[in-house]
């Protein structure tokens, strides 16, 4: 055996069972992978499913989580929900914003373009938790970014609420999830089914509003996934290529060496 | 430098050039005939990795700057203006962020493998010092740039580090607290700690940059060790760095962007952590503050220490302590494969430091923290006793007569055979070599 392994085996027999040990003392709730169309190495976006998801967002998620980093035009741009220009403009031209000043130094209201970013339900944090028992509901703009288990998670906390078990404690105003970590969340149960219609016939249930706005809300966190999955897979096929005919130059200059010391000892 | 020239100016323009300033001659001595080892393995390539991550970071980093906002309030979402609005923004950030954390897989390849041949040893000790300052700068630098993203886990990064200046306290109460808020430019982790971390963010890498071109000069005055760790005799121990090792270190290059290429397009926030997506927020503390990999083996040790001044002191020592290894190795053979006795201490060396990783990882309570302790320890110890003491109890192996011996065989290598002072490694130690 070499040297190497045996060292590893040594160091790590004892402290492994050890560790493994407090390591299930402590575990976080288990989130489920689900199969996602955008999965890598070759994956992109469902647009019919992001347009839906968009759909559940903007009935239900909208009325008090904000998605500051995204606009109306992103909804109609390649690689994502890919609504029709028209679309855009009458999601955006629904919204009023505040513009200005004006030539006489006054703010006033219009319809937003597509160009304005989506806009958010409340004006500032304090409304925010004002509106909603003290919790801040968090931006969704990076959301499946910034959660451990991205989509998986977010899928699994929509779907993951229930009665709590016997015996937990559930502090007034909570609700008990059993994707969230410490099972408390201040959010109460956001979708149900038949909350909102679909319009391309796809089942208007919990399950399905759960899956699609998280598939939207992936592609609002990384939009240039599709980009960045096919633009890999041109710069794999190159790299592997080159690396065969370096592979084979490399060869072919030591040869030479070889060659030598074959000639050397002759 | 260690060879004589032999370049020959093709042209009046080369020759009038070379009188004036002699860089074609350099270049040609240095990158084209520079007489290297024909016994290097594929572990030697990755000087050449590290010097093309230096040039990707830089060249990234450069465009980068271009369209980020070193604000409290425009740092996070200049980021996502990248990511989002900017052309090819999606893979600049990407490839700066996981060019890191390649950056640093490489750099501690490079740096186990000088150690394991024993390539700081006369006369290589300022090659290997100038190493270590290099990596120091790249820790420095690395942990600059993550604060720019300015998410959670980067507010409380930088919060923990420059926190740790105040253990000074504890030497002269006031002092720690004072150059903390010297650091910070405010009472807090705010705007100005954040554009002088993105001004010094900038400033490193150009600074790493000139130990780099040292580091190259003091390999080339000795020139490269080998597997063997003995010295170049003859000109058959030789060959011209181009073309040998220029296709040699191209391919390992490929290989390697193969790898990184595959990160970048398919799992670019592998290695980061989630947290950093949620926007800086001083007034909430994640539940568990971790650093990037690379540093996590330093942070376990860091932790391991219930003393905060000593265990910043730990901390410390756990790097500087690289610049003594050339007087800490007592041994009279550079290369760990002649070496029957170290080479044990060196892989469990290896794994302490992989172990260490992960208990940086992990919450500081428990086992956690009790063998975060053992294997600080043995860190310490494999520098401190191991290397002193094993060197002067040990018998190395039988060195092979010279690198064409140890590449052909003895017959092939001919006359060189007679200059052994040791006579030939009998066939059970050969056999030996392959059971352990």
């Amino acid at each position: 055996m070499k040297p190497w392994l045996i060292a590893s085996f040594i160091v790590l027999a004892m402290p492994g069972t050890a560790l493994a040990q407090q390591q299930n003392n402590n575990h976080a709730p288990e989130i489920a992978h689900q199969g996602w169309t955008f999965s890598p190495p070759f994956g992109s976006y469902d647009n019919a499913q992001l347009q839906r998801g968009f759909e559940v967002y903007r009935g239900i998620c909208a009325n008090c989580h904000s998605m500051r980093l995204l606009s109306y035009r992103n909804l109609g741009e390649p690689g994502g929900p890919e609504f029709s220009p028209k679309k855009v403009e009458t999601f955006a031209s629904q919204v009023q914003v505040t513009d200005g000043p004006n030539e006489k130094g006054e703010m006033f209201q219009r319809p937003a373009r597509p160009s304005d970013p989506l806009r958010s339900p409340f004006a500032n944090e304090q409304q925010a938790r004002a509106a909603n028992q003290g919790a801040l509901p968090p931006d969704l703009s990076v959301i499946a970014k910034a959660r451990e288990g991205g989509p998986d998670y977010i899928y699994a906390l929509l779907t993951g609420y229930s009665d709590p078990p016997q015996g937990f404690e559930l502090a007034p105003g909570m609700h008990y999830n059993k994707a969230f970590p410490g099972h408390q969340i201040a959010m109460p149960p956001p979708l149900s089914d038949g909350a909102i219609k679909y319009a391309d016939g796809t089942k208007p249930t919990l399950d399905n509003y759960a899956r699609d706005v998280s598939a939207y809300l992936m592609w609002a966190a990384e939009p240039k996934l599709e980009e960045r999955h096919k633009t890999g897979a041109q710069v794999m096929i190159f790299l592997l290529v080159f690396l065969v005919i370096m592979y084979l130059a490399k060869r072919t200059v030591w040869a030479r060496l070889h060659h030598r010391d074959a000639t050397n000892a002759a | 430098m260690a060879h004589p020239s032999s370049y020959q100016p093709g042209s009046r323009f080369e020759s009038w050039l070379d009188a004036r300033l002699p860089v074609v001659r350099v270049m040609y001595d240095q990158f084209m005939v520079f007489p290297t080892p024909r016994n290097l393995n594929y572990w030697w390539t990755f000087g050449g990795i590290l010097t093309f991550m230096l040039g990707v970071q830089i060249a990234t980093g450069i465009v980068l700057a271009m369209h980020y906002v070193p604000t409290s309030d425009g740092a996070f979402n200049s980021v996502e203006h990248i990511m989002r609005d900017v052309n090819w923004g999606w893979l600049l950030r990407y490839t700066h962020a996981v060019g890191a954390s390649m950056f640093f897989l490489a750099a501690y390849i490079h740096t186990f493998r000088g150690l394991y041949y024993g390539s700081y040893k006369a006369p290589r000790e300022v090659l290997w010092i100038l190493g270590v300052l290099i990596l120091m700068l790249m820790i420095a630098t690395a942990f600059m740039g993550y604060s720019l993203v300015w998410g959670q886990m980067s507010f409380w990064a930088v919060t923990v580090i420059t926190n740790l200046f105040s253990s000074l306290d504890a030497v002269i109460p006031g002092l720690g607290t004072k150059l903390v808020e010297w650091i910070w430019g405010g009472f807090a982790v705010g705007g100005p700690t954040l554009n002088r971390l993105y001004s010094l963010h900038y400033l490193f890498p150009f600074l790493i940059a000139g130990v780099v071109v040292l580091h190259i000069w003091a390999l080339h005055i000795p020139g490269n060790n080998n597997p063997t760790g003995i010295d170049v005799k003859t000109t058959r121990d030789v060959v011209p760095f181009h073309p040998y090792y220029t296709i040699k270190d191209g391919f390992a290059l490929v290989a390697f962007i193969v790898l990184f290429a595959a990160m970048v397009f398919y799992a670019p926030n592998l290695l980061g952590h989630p947290d950093n997506y949620i926007p800086a927020n001083p007034l909430q503390t994640p539940p568990h503050i971790v650093p990037e990999w690379y540093f996590l083996p330093f942070y376990a040790i860091l932790r391991a220490i219930p003393n905060k001044l000593l265990g910043v002191i730990a901390l410390m020592s756990s790097i500087t302590i690289l610049f003594f290894v050339p007087w800490l190795d007592t041994s009279k053979v550079r290369s760990t494969r002649y070496r029957p006795i170290y080479k044990w201490f060196f892989w469990a060396f290896v794994v302490t430091c992989i172990v260490l990783g992960y208990l940086g990882a992990q919450p500081p309570e428990g086992w956690y923290l009790v063998f975060g302790r053992i294997f600080t320890v043995y860190y310490f110890a494999f520098f401190l006793l191991v290397m002193p003491a094993v060197g002067l109890i040990e018998r190395p192996r039988a060195l092979p007569g010279s690198i064409t011996e140890s590449v052909l065989g003895p017959e092939a290598a001919g006359q060189t055979v007679a200059s052994r002072s040791v006579p030939n490694p009998p066939a059970p130690a050969r056999k030996r070599e392959e059971v352990l």
